[in-house]
């Protein structure tokens, strides 16, 4: 069959097949190459070092200050063991929890609005969450204390609910970009809709998705400097404290800590994007 | 009767939701084991459809599939399926997952064990000419287009499925590889006999590839289903025959051989004969032209009477190249090609020993084609009269 065909549709025969992969090594411009390696490489780490830097900037500083000397209220506004390390407990607790809520419920939900059955629902959810964000989160906190009371608990529920968006959206846009011919070849193996699911659409979508949390980790950390408003503590504390008895120092040293949590955890939230994106893309 | 049909298509449809012209009407249609059937036709007339309702990616909306025999239109789909080979067009490698591991994903479904999966990804790997070693561990990004295409096709081979379906396979790939992978796939083919259904919308790749060929018009109703030797010798309507394209005659003479042909005497002279030998030889024939041979009769050159009759000393210096020669095996087609760059206008044959046999000049190929034409007439009016 093969030989009957040689000449007939082998118009391009007696030519040499022309390599289209280009040679192995080859780079447009090996000192280019190197930069965006060299950034790829030790870009993450440059976050660290500011960090580190900042938080033994604050060390000093704390240290510098004349505590024995100073007003009541500046000794114990600034004491490490009594408010300072507590309340960044108790921020780190707020965000994670309220970040863990997002990803339990904007997750599965964003997977559900992109199945076939829920798709048609899925423009009016979105305004929803949409016009959810444009809630101002001072007005969301004060809802919150009519509804479920004063405490850590009610600013948990709404930073989750601030945060959903950005993970729910990312999800959805996540599915929806998945090459649809790799679920075809999927499905035309005979792989279920399930496996489908858990074995290429969320593992191709994880980037992301990952990007969504990341955004949502660090909108929580920023807000989660709100929940003493509604008695919910963290180091909101420090900073109203700084404001209210006119005290720099105070104020100085809870912002700084704001930052440094904040700073950490997006560095962790890029580190996450890099080292958990499947292989292969 | 011929034997049970690998696959058996009973008046099958589709009918979207909503529509009221069917994209499939009730299509009834029979793939044999071991054969390539393709499904050709322009584009939109339905034959991608056709091939998904095959494996009910598309569920039909009507009639029945039988696979060996046994009824599939009711039974679990992604069963179904993992029992069926898909190949598309653009492959759908999952690109997480490393070359090792996309076609390991029926046997996994199916449970095999990891020794066999191993053993089977391996050969299948060998089997479509990558080194195992080499690409085993690769992700599908570091693969050029025919490599990917190739690990597409060991993926769908991948549980050693009977039946094949392959959708546009080598659509998106240069013509230089395509034509090397059909090759291969041929080759391929000859020891896997598979049963396998493949769609294009190239005539010229459904002839490569067809053993039999299904032309599709609207609606995936088939306007002739035959080998590609007869839809090119007789095509049965004015939609097939501009379907097929012009020079579809001289196409159709890739399917005839020289053996086919009656060889008739043709006059040579050795070199050891004389000139004068030569000339009444061609005066008894009334021809230009006569081959010389050497000792074994092996063709050397042609001879024009001019030449001869000028009683030269020795044909040394006299006379046109033979060209290439051509076997009983050959086609007619490459007999043709050799024949517009022969002087004589005609191609030279040689027996298996490479002595002179005779020649192929146009009214030869004339004749076959004819001929062919006529066998295949006379094919359609017989099925004519026993319908």
């Amino acid at each position: 069959m093969t030989g009957v065909f040689s000449s007939s549709l082998g118009w391009v025969r007696n030519r040499t097949p022309v390599s289209t992969t280009p040679p192995e090594g080859f780079s447009p411009d090996p000192r280019r190459r190197n930069a965006a390696e060299l950034i790829d490489r030790w870009g993450l780490w440059i976050a660290p070092v500011l960090i580190a830097g900042l938080a033994g900037l604050l060390a000093l500083y704390h240290r510098s200050l004349d505590l024995e000397s100073a007003v009541m209220q500046q000794r114990s506004a600034l004491s490490w063991s009594g408010k300072l390390w507590p309340q960044t407990l108790q921020h780190l607790e707020i965000a994670a929890y309220s970040t863990l809520l997002v990803i339990v419920i904007a997750i599965p939900l964003g997977v559900l609005l992109t199945r076939p059955a829920f798709r048609r629902v899925a423009p009016t959810l979105m305004t929803v969450a949409n016009s959810g964000q444009a809630f101002p989160a001072y007005g969301l906190l004060v809802g919150g204390l009519f509804l479920l009371g004063n405490g850590t608990a009610t600013v948990v529920y709404c930073l989750a609910l601030f945060a959903l968006l950005p993970v729910l959206r990312n999800t959805m846009v996540g599915l929806d970009g998945v090459d649809r011919s790799v679920i075809e070849a999927g499905r035309g193996m005979g792989m279920t809709r399930r496996l489908v699911l858990t074995r290429i659409e969320l593992p191709l979508a994880v980037p992301v998705i990952l990007a969504g949390v990341r955004t949502a980790m660090v909108l929580n950390i920023g807000m989660a400097t709100l929940a003493f408003l509604i008695g919910g503590g963290a180091l909101g504390i420090t900073i109203s404290s700084g404001l209210k008895l006119n005290q720099d120092p105070v104020l100085i040293v809870g912002a700084v800590m704001v930052a440094i949590v904040a700073l950490t955890f997006d560095w962790l939230g890029a580190m996450a994007e890099r080292y958990l994106r499947p292989r292969g893309l | 009767m011929s034997p049970e049909p690998k696959i058996h298509l009973d008046r099958v449809g589709k009918t979207y939701p909503g529509t009221k012209i069917p994209a499939v009407e009730d299509l009834t249609l029979d793939v044999h084991e071991g054969e390539i059937l393709v499904l050709v036709g322009p584009s939109g007339c339905g034959k991608s459809t056709t091939l998904r309702l095959i494996n009910r990616m598309i569920e039909p909306s009507n009639g029945r599939i039988l696979l060996d025999g046994e009824d599939v239109t009711k039974v679990n789909p992604d069963k179904l399926r993992r029992r069926i080979g898909y190949v598309i067009q653009q492959i759908g490698l999952f690109p997480h997952q490393t070359i090792a591991q996309n076609i390991a994903t029926v046997p996994k479904m199916l449970g095999w064990e990891k020794e066999r999966i191993t053993e089977q990804v391996e050969s299948l790997l060998t089997t479509v000419g990558l080194d195992p070693d080499q690409y085993r561990d690769r992700f599908p990004k570091e693969l050029s287009g025919g490599q990917a295409q190739r690990v597409g096709v060991a993926r769908a081979l991948g549980a050693d499925p009977d039946i094949m379906l392959m959708d546009e396979p080598f659509g998106a790939i240069d013509p230089i590889t395509r034509d090397r992978l059909q090759n291969e796939f041929l080759r391929l083919q000859e020891e896997l006999h598979k049963t396998i259904v493949f769609v294009t919308h190239d005539i010229d790749e459904a002839i490569k590839m067809g053993d039999r060929i299904a032309i599709l018009g609207d609606r995936s109703t088939i306007r002739q289903i035959d080998t590609p030797e007869r839809i090119l010798a007789y095509p049965v309507d004015d939609f097939v025959d501009d379907f097929i394209g012009t020079g579809s005659t001289i196409k159709g003479l890739n399917f005839l051989k020289v053996s086919s042909l009656k060889q008739t005497d043709y006059p040579s002279i050795s070199d050891a004969d004389p000139c004068a030998t030569g000339v009444a030889k061609l005066d008894e024939a009334g021809l230009e032209w006569l081959v010389l041979v050497d000792a074994q009769r092996r063709p050397l050159r042609w001879l024009h009477r001019d030449e001869l009759a000028k009683s030269p000393a020795s044909y040394d210096d006299l006379g046109e190249d033979v060209g290439d020669l051509l076997n009983s095996d050959d086609s007619l087609f490459h007999a043709l090609e050799l024949m517009v760059q022969s002087a004589a206008g005609q191609s030279v044959v040689v027996d298996k020993h490479g002595a002179f046999a005779g020649v192929v000049e146009m009214s030869h190929l004339n004749k076959a084609i004819r001929r062919a034409q006529y066998e295949a007439r006379l094919h359609y009016e017989e099925m004519e009269a026993n319908a």
